[in-house]
């Protein structure tokens, strides 16, 4: 039974729990709802989560646990010598879990019967022509016991799935039954119905941890398992970056040194072009501008932060990186390859950031009190002088606050160095020059054809703690920085 | 104001001047007026860099909106249909047949050009097999004068946006410069021209061969079921997260704990989101690749912050009269807040999630890890429960498949696609506006 059906009937009968709990209320007050503890709605909502809360609990963790288990035991079936010289007992289970996808898929498709399906003396041969036929990828041939792994795994998973059915559709009906047997006019319907949706507030709250541990462990888990495969100091300390392709064998060098450096230096350049920008004309919008300019600029350089990082990265390859190399470029000065490079990536990256440096500049500006600045004027100063002397020194905890942040965004942003950046890892002082940063890695990494076991794919993992913790330790200095400025002038 | 001219009446009457200032308060006032000349500096930069993208968006981006095709009035009757069905290449009958419908029309317009079969195949593809399986699938077409709308091919396409020239233009098999007089007679004759590009914004992704038949509509569909599943997750997730945290949560460590996650998930970069729903969504629970699904869960990760920040904010809005009234006439601390809060900041939420939802449809990073650019969409999903399953593609992820291609016909798809994209953006928070310029109330 597919899930939706599943869901809809749960949904269904927590419905009609609703209306039964309802009833039942006011009966069992003789139709007069005055009579009643709670409203008479209460009653019915009591019921209907009671019907519903187990029911889902229940659907997710066994959907999350079933894998789990079926997978451990079919796991078990795979004798030692089934698996190849350079494979892994992962990657065999990945092929089994493929074969019995695609036997389901032939058995609903009508290419083979149940039986046909189930039979452990089956030609192996003949299953992997079925099974293509079906529009299944499998490998060239199925060995035995990949075979009888994949009809176990089928029929676990098929009567897994039926008995969950059954039992969720019970654990609804027990909690209608149950919470209707309970309802009558002096049950305290309003409260545990409040203390239940509490309970769900407190859960949608908890996802935020909820995806926190699921960041932190996805993250250290995979980087673990790349440590094992491949030394720390050489990752951590290795200048060079030449990764060998999809499993063909030959040692990879992943060293980090060249990536963390074309992460810094693009990071860098975007800084030199949004922090001068964004810092002035934050002043100028807070300081000079009139309320009409600033009603029109604010919002167009706000545009800005608002367009997609795919379009920045698509003008950084076809608009900036052409242009640049025209003026740089052979035909120009000759000191630029080609349109993929450190300045070009920058350079529009900045652009990006701008509006980020602006508006958190314009916010903390204003909070600098206006008794400072009368104070600076009174003594005679220009308007300049006192902005330059007085307003930017009280803000600028602030604004290296919103310069930190911004730099965090640079370092985190993926799609502009994709496009922009180039793939080849340097170790280059030329901001002509294409390098390539960690996140364009931990895509490449990861979008290629390795499987997901080899150091090749793992390192994408290591390479995303790295970025984890250098822009959430960029972040928590900034917030702490921003915070402890705050304090002075409230 | 400066000193200078303050202590003119008492000393220096007949050497410093109170109208004319001297040389130190002129200095001072040109380092005024410079440093207000950065402020404007900055500020045209900034407009400037925002003029200069959308201009080379536009520029670059519309000629993705019209085709060029070949319109030809063709007529086939029952006799010729039977006679080239009966030939050996079939098709190749169909083509003649067309060729000599061609010459005829040229010469009505008295335009007279050379050109051969193979010249037409170079510009229009196979055209008897597109005429042969029009009449196979329409019988009851025939005898009957047919305006056939062909496509030209990528190149002949490029020659009218300008992508190719005369100059640039090499023989090969693709096109050759004799063809091109053929294309500019047609074009006098008035039968090849330009039109608008329905089967870009209606189609499908094709291989990577063929540029002209690329069409972003299965990718706007799978956006669509991403934001489905983003809206119908996020929403009620991030309200019912501000409610606790704003109205119900007490002081304690966990509070705070959920307080620190929630500002640093903000600013997490999203690639680590993918990086999170490769781990967990795909090798962990075993979701499908590139499902709409598995991207709306990732992209719904994304959003939460952003939903319970501006969801927070309009709930703070609230006045604390306003739950006070409902707690003085006996509502319970729930009601109050489900029965009067709740609809009073709606108008704020409801800006807060159409923004986030904006920001979710343009996100391309983590869309990667998912696995949504390997594939190529090449249909429409089979219905609505499947649209979340099968693998599709998503219009960023889409511009990106196109733009990391080789052949340059991609490009201006890249840029239409970007268009598009930044319209439903451009829609989206126009809606925004709009609600909170009608809705919001200040207290």
């Amino acid at each position: 039974m597919p899930i939706v059906w599943l869901f809809l009937i749960v949904i269904a009968i927590s419905a009609v729990g609703y209306v039964l709990g309802r009833s039942r209320a006011l009966h069992s007050a003789g139709g007069d709802s005055r009579n009643l503890h709670s409203l008479p709605t209460f009653y019915g909502a009591n019921v209907a989560l009671k019907a519903l809360i187990p029911a889902f609990g229940l659907l997710i963790a066994w959907l999350l646990l079933q894998p789990l288990y079926v997978n451990s035991q079919v796991s078990g079936m795979i004798p030692d010598t089934a698996i190849k010289e350079g494979s892994s007992r992962s990657l065999v289970m990945a092929e089994v879990r493929r074969t019995a996808d695609g036997l389901n898929n032939a058995v609903s498709q009508g290419l083979l019967t149940e039986i046909e399906a189930a039979n452990p003396n089956a030609d192996n041969a003949e299953v992997t022509r079925i099974l293509k036929e079906a529009g299944q990828v499998v490998t060239s041939d199925i060995t035995q016991p990949v075979l009888l792994a994949a009809q176990k795994h089928r029929v676990m998973n098929t009567t897994g799935y039926s008995i969950m059915s059954v039992v969720i559709i019970l654990a609804a009906l027990a909690g209608t039954g149950i919470s209707w047997w309970q309802t009558h006019a002096e049950y305290r319907a309003r409260n545990v119905v409040e203390q239940g949706v509490r309970a769900l507030l407190l859960a949608a709250a908890s996802i935020a941890v909820l995806t926190t541990i699921g960041i932190v462990l996805s993250l250290v888990f995979n980087t673990w398992e790349f440590f094992k495969l491949y030394p720390a100091s050489d990752f951590f300390f290795g200048t060079t970056w030449a990764p060998s392709f999809s499993g063909r064998g030959g040692a990879s060098d992943l060293g980090i040194i060249p990536l963390l450096w074309g992460t810094f230096y693009i990071s860098l350049v975007a800084l030199l072009v949004a922090v001068p920008i964004g810092l002035f004309a934050a002043i100028y919008l807070s300081e000079y501008a009139s309320p009409r300019v600033r009603s029109i600029a604010k919002p167009l350089l706000e545009v800005l932060a608002g367009i997609p990082t795919i379009v920045y990265g698509l003008f950084a390859l076809l608009t900036v990186g052409p242009l640049l190399l025209d003026v740089f470029g052979d035909g120009g000065l000759g000191w630029m390859k080609a349109g993929t490079a450190v300045m070009t990536a920058g350079l529009v990256m900045g652009i990006m950031l701008i509006p980020f440096v602006s508006s958190l500049s314009d916010d903390i500006i204003n909070a600098v009190p206006q008794a400072m600045r009368d104070g600076s004027y009174g003594l005679g100063a220009t308007q300049s002088e006192t902005i330059r002397q007085v307003v930017l020194p009280a803000a600028l905890p602030g604004i290296v606050g919103a310069i930190l942040l911004a730099a965090s965004r640079a370092i985190g942003e993926t799609m502009i160095v994709v496009l922009g950046a180039g793939a080849a890892a340097r170790l280059s002082l030329n901001p002509f020059e294409a390098m390539t940063t960690v996140t364009a890695k931990i895509v490449s990494q990861l979008t290629g054809d390795a499987d997901f076991a080899s150091p090749e794919a793992l390192v994408a993992f290591a390479l995303g703690m790295t970025l984890f913790i250098l822009t959430l330790g960029l972040n928590i200095f900034a917030l702490y920085i921003v915070r402890k400025y705050r304090e002075q002038y409230e | 104001m400066t000193d200078a001219s303050m202590q003119s009446p008492e000393t220096g009457r007949h050497t410093v001047s109170l109208t004319a200032s001297d040389a130190r308060t002129k200095k001072r006032a040109a380092a005024e007026k410079r440093f207000r000349a950065y402020g404007i500096t900055a500020i045209a930069t900034g407009l400037f860099f925002l003029i200069v993208l959308f201009a080379s968006i536009l520029s670059q981006g519309i000629p993705a909106f019209q085709r060029t095709v070949v319109s030809v009035d063709f007529t086939l009757t029952q006799q010729q249909q039977e006679q080239a069905e009966g030939t050996l290449f079939k098709t190749k009958a169909y083509s003649d047949l067309f060729i000599s419908e061609l010459n005829s029309e040229l010469a009505e317009r008295g335009i007279s050009v050379d050109f051969d079969a193979a010249a037409i195949e170079r510009l229009l593809g196979k055209v008897g097999g597109t005429i042969r399986t029009f009449y196979a699938e329409n019988p009851d077409k025939l005898g009957e004068p047919i305006e056939f709308d062909l496509a030209a091919s990528s190149r002949v396409d490029g020659y009218f946006k300008g992508r190719v020239s005369r100059d640039t233009l090499q023989d090969s098999r693709f096109l050759q410069l004799s063809d091109l007089d053929l294309v500019d007679a047609l074009k006098e004759a008035g039968i090849i021209k330009q039109v608008f590009n329905w089967p870009f914004i209606t189609g499908a992704d094709s291989g990577v061969d063929n540029p002209g038949g690329a069409g972003i509509g299965a990718s706007v569909v799978g956006s669509f079921f991403m934001m489905l599943v983003v809206l119908c997750l996020s929403l009620p997730i991030g309200v019912a997260a501000s409610i606790y945290l704003e109205e119900f949560a007490p002081q304690n460590r966990f509070t705070d704990l959920i307080e620190v996650n929630i500002s640093n998930l903000a600013a997490v970069p999203s690639i680590v989101f993918g990086i999170l729903g490769l781990a967990v969504f795909i090798q962990f629970m075993h979701l499908p690749q590139s499902a709409p699904l598995v991207g709306g869960l990732v992209l719904t990760l994304m959003t939460l912050p952003t939903i319970i920040i501006s969801t927070r904010a309009s709930l703070k809005a609230v006045p604390p009269s306003i739950r006070d009234a409902a707690l003085g006439v006996g509502a319970s601390k729930m009601q109050a807040v489900f029965h009067h809060v709740l609809p009073l900041a709606a108008p704020g939420i409801l800006t807060g999630t159409i923004i986030g939802l904006a920001q979710a449809l343009g996100e391309t990073a983590p869309l990667l890890l998912i696995g949504m650019v390997g594939f190529v969409a090449r249909g429409y999903p089979d219905g609505f429960l499947a649209g979340f399953t099968e693998p599709n593609s998503a219009m960023p992820a889409q511009i990106y498949t196109w733009a990391a291609r080789a052949d340059v016909g991609f490009y201006e798809k890249a840029w239409g696609g970007i268009i598009i994209l930044l319209m439903f953006l451009l829609t989206m928070n126009i809606i925004a506006i709009i609600l909170r310029r009608r809705f919001e109330r200040r207290w």
